[in-house]
């Protein structure tokens, strides 16, 4: 017994001695994701926008090898991400915290950010607060007012007086009320009616017709992707309401592409606010399309990007702190950079450490035979504009 | 002119329909069998990935490929029948939900591995999408199309189950297996029968429901629960007390979603809770 022991100390003494000689040229990420359950298909997008990033860099960040260890929550669970977090950080010793495609999640892995004083980079989670819960944590996704704020504003101005607005009773949908109400009204619009859906909801009609029941000029709509938008667009359709003719319109989720097979023709003319569709016309955005597609045989959506602009940041950010990895030398070499993705050119706030960029407004159109959210305005250089709002 | 009323009852039946078609299988296998399948959504999840790749892949029409859906959830739980399920036949009901319960997360892994994680949309012909206006009111095609064959399927059940032989035989088999054996009867091929025409519905119950709720991965977690409530609501044992209860609870949710929608999704549970208290043994329970 004490000989086998002994041999299993000797044998992992070579692997220490490496690890330690290799530390200063590897950077380690622990990427917190909902691989499995409800959410994998976000992950999956997420995690395949992060692989192709390093496929496309030589596997290095900022000339470093780069060892990523993954780390699953299953679906919304805030104390499984926290205690994810501590052990990538204690255990593990990582350098970097990365991923986090649920807002909850983002949250309580923040507090080990904070304390651990490790750079987190936010890949997703879109909730206006979360980038103020650890001073070291960086955002490059969107948040739900930068999008829906924008979207309240353009629509009154474009001819929409009076609107019915219904979203999904959990944060973001929430969020996403709020945000377009201020913009909508601010704007001069009128908001007619409100409605909160049930989070687990596989039938619309009801609420649908709620809506058509009091024959507003456009309504706008906050549900969670995934098999929510396509029931939703059934609805409609089942209920009579025809985008053409009363507006309806809301974050990128309800006209994704899966959304659009799943509803067909019925999308013609629903408008989104989005940062990111796989048809945003862009050399760099066809590069980054067909490369996606070459490995991972379908389009890359706005998770994707998340997670390559993700690594993008880390790389970029690696390199301007000289090889330093603490989270002070990161998050300051962060703050401020601006780079072109595959959505267009975005930078990094150096107060909120938020992502600034351009907010296309979209409708689905018929181009080719295909359904296709084609860019009808563009919104530059917009900051989240519920922060902007905390601070006065 | 119809009220809205109407329309909001026939949104009603037609989810209270979707529901039954999604769970008919489950008061088969649960109710005349005795077993608790937990894994029943991962052979409707089953149904629905037929239907969408025999459809996507090789272009058949819908409605084609609605046997096979049946039938390859049916065979394959055939297998499972044979190789799992059987052994658990007089096991505790824990030891049955902990069979099922992995085969459902083996089931969701395995879909998500072969088909991968996102959403598989159903692409049908416009005439199924459309919707017929009568007296002010809309009806959905395919909403009707799913009352019509929900109440086939009752019927079918209910005679089938009680004036054929058939019937009478898993009947005595659930009731009495010894004394089944005793009379000649062979058990274990009724059992393996009557699983396989539960999991098959399913299949089919899950090739009909992803129009209206979508098709990923999760489908075999989802939606158990409200097979679940409509079976124990229902009663056990009882195809026509799952028929009461899927429009019970189907019409209660469309209303309380349109008349009091603060109380959103949680109506369901309430009714269920309200009625289990008045029958604890469900409405039209025999056991």
């Amino acid at each position: 017994m004490k000989r086998l022991l002994l041999a299993g100390v000797l044998a992992f003494v070579p692997s220490l001695f490496a690890a330690a000689g290799g530390a200063e040229d590897t950077v380690k990420i622990g990427v917190i994701l909902p691989y499995s359950g409800q959410f994998a298909d976000t992950a999956t997008q997420m995690d395949d926008g992060i692989k192709l990033y390093l496929k496309q860099h030589g596997d290095k960040l900022g000339g470093k090898n780069v060892e990523l260890i993954r780390k699953d929550t299953g679906g919304i669970a805030p104390p499984v991400a926290k205690r994810l977090a501590q052990e990538l950080v204690t255990r593990d010793n990582v350098d970097i915290l990365a991923g986090f495609a649920l807002t909850p999640n983002a949250l309580a892995a923040a507090d080990v950010s904070a304390e651990a004083k490790k750079f987190m980079v936010d890949m997703n989670a879109a909730t206006a607060i979360v980038t103020t819960k650890s001073p070291y944590m960086v955002r490059v996704s969107f948040t739900v007012p930068q999008l829906n704020q924008t979207l309240g504003t353009w629509a009154e101005k474009h001819g929409l007086k009076k609107a019915y607005t219904m979203v999904t009773d959990y944060g973001p949908g929430i969020d996403a009320e709020a945000a377009f109400q201020k913009g909508f009204k601010e704007a001069g619009g009128d908001i007619v009616g409100s409605l909160r859906m049930a989070v687990q909801n596989p039938d619309f009609t009801a609420y649908v017709q709620r809506a058509k029941d009091l024959n507003p000029q456009g309504i706008f709509v906050m549900i969670p992707g995934g098999a929510q938008p396509g029931a939703f667009g059934k609805a409609l359709a089942e209920r009579g309401i025809d985008p053409r003719t009363i507006e309806v319109m809301g974050q990128m989720e309800i006209a994704d592409e899966h959304a659009l097979a799943s509803m067909g023709d019925i999308a013609l003319g629903i408008i989104t606010a989005g940062h990111y569709d796989y048809n945003h016309h862009s050399k760099l955005n066809e590069e980054f399309v067909k490369a996606y597609n070459e490995d991972f045989k379908r389009n890359p959506d706005f998770f994707s990007v998340g997670g390559y602009d993700g690594m993008h940041l880390i790389d970029a950010a690696l390199q301007k702190s000289g090889g330093k990895k603490d989270g002070e030398s990161l998050v300051d070499a962060a703050k401020g950079l601006s780079w072109e993705s595959p959505r267009g050119q975005i930078s990094i706030d150096p107060q909120t450490r938020d992502v600034v960029q351009t907010v296309y407004i979209r409708k689905v159109e018929k181009v080719g035979g295909h359904l296709v959210n084609v860019e009808i305005a563009a919104v530059a250089d917009v900051k989240d504009p519920y922060k902007a709002a905390m601070k006065q | 002119m119809l009220p809205p009323v109407f329309g909001v009852l026939f949104d009603g039946l037609a989810y209270g329909m979707l529901l039954f078609l999604l769970s008919v299988g489950q008061s088969v296998t649960l109710g005349m069998m005795n077993f608790i399948n937990l894994a029943h959504c991962s052979f409707a999840m089953l149904g629905g990935y037929v239907t969408v790749v025999l459809m996507s892949s090789y272009g058949w029409p819908f409605f084609a490929t609605l046997p096979c859906a049946f039938i390859a959830a049916a065979l394959v739980s055939v297998g499972f029948e044979r190789a799992f399920f059987r052994r658990l036949y007089r096991a505790s009901d824990l030891d049955q939900v902990l069979l099922t319960i992995g085969i459902v997360f083996i089931s969701v892994a395995v879909a998500a591995y072969i088909f991968g994680t996102e959403q598989r949309p159903l692409q049908l012909p416009a005439y199924l999408r459309s919707s017929l206006t009568f007296m002010g009111v809309r009806f959905a095609v395919y909403r009707l199309i799913l009352i019509g064959l929900a109440l086939l399927i009752t019927l079918a059940l209910v005679l089938g189950l009680d004036y054929t032989r058939f019937g009478a035989r898993v009947r005595a088999a659930v009731d009495n297996e010894r004394m089944a054996r005793g009379l000649g009867i062979d058990v274990d091929r009724t059992f393996a029968i009557t699983f396989a025409l539960g999991s098959g519905l399913a299949g089919l119950g899950g090739a009909l429901a992803i129009e209206i709720i979508g098709l990923d991965p999760s489908f075999a977690l989802t939606y158990l629960v409200y097979v679940l409530i409509v079976v124990s609501v229902g009663g056990l044992g009882s195809i026509s007390g799952s028929f009461a209860a899927a429009i019970v609870l189907g019409i209660s949710d469309v209303a309380g979603k349109y008349y009091i929608p603060q109380l959103g999704a949680f109506l369901i549970y309430l009714v269920m809770i309200g009625l289990l208290m008045w029958r604890p043994l469900g409405l039209i329970g025999r056991r």
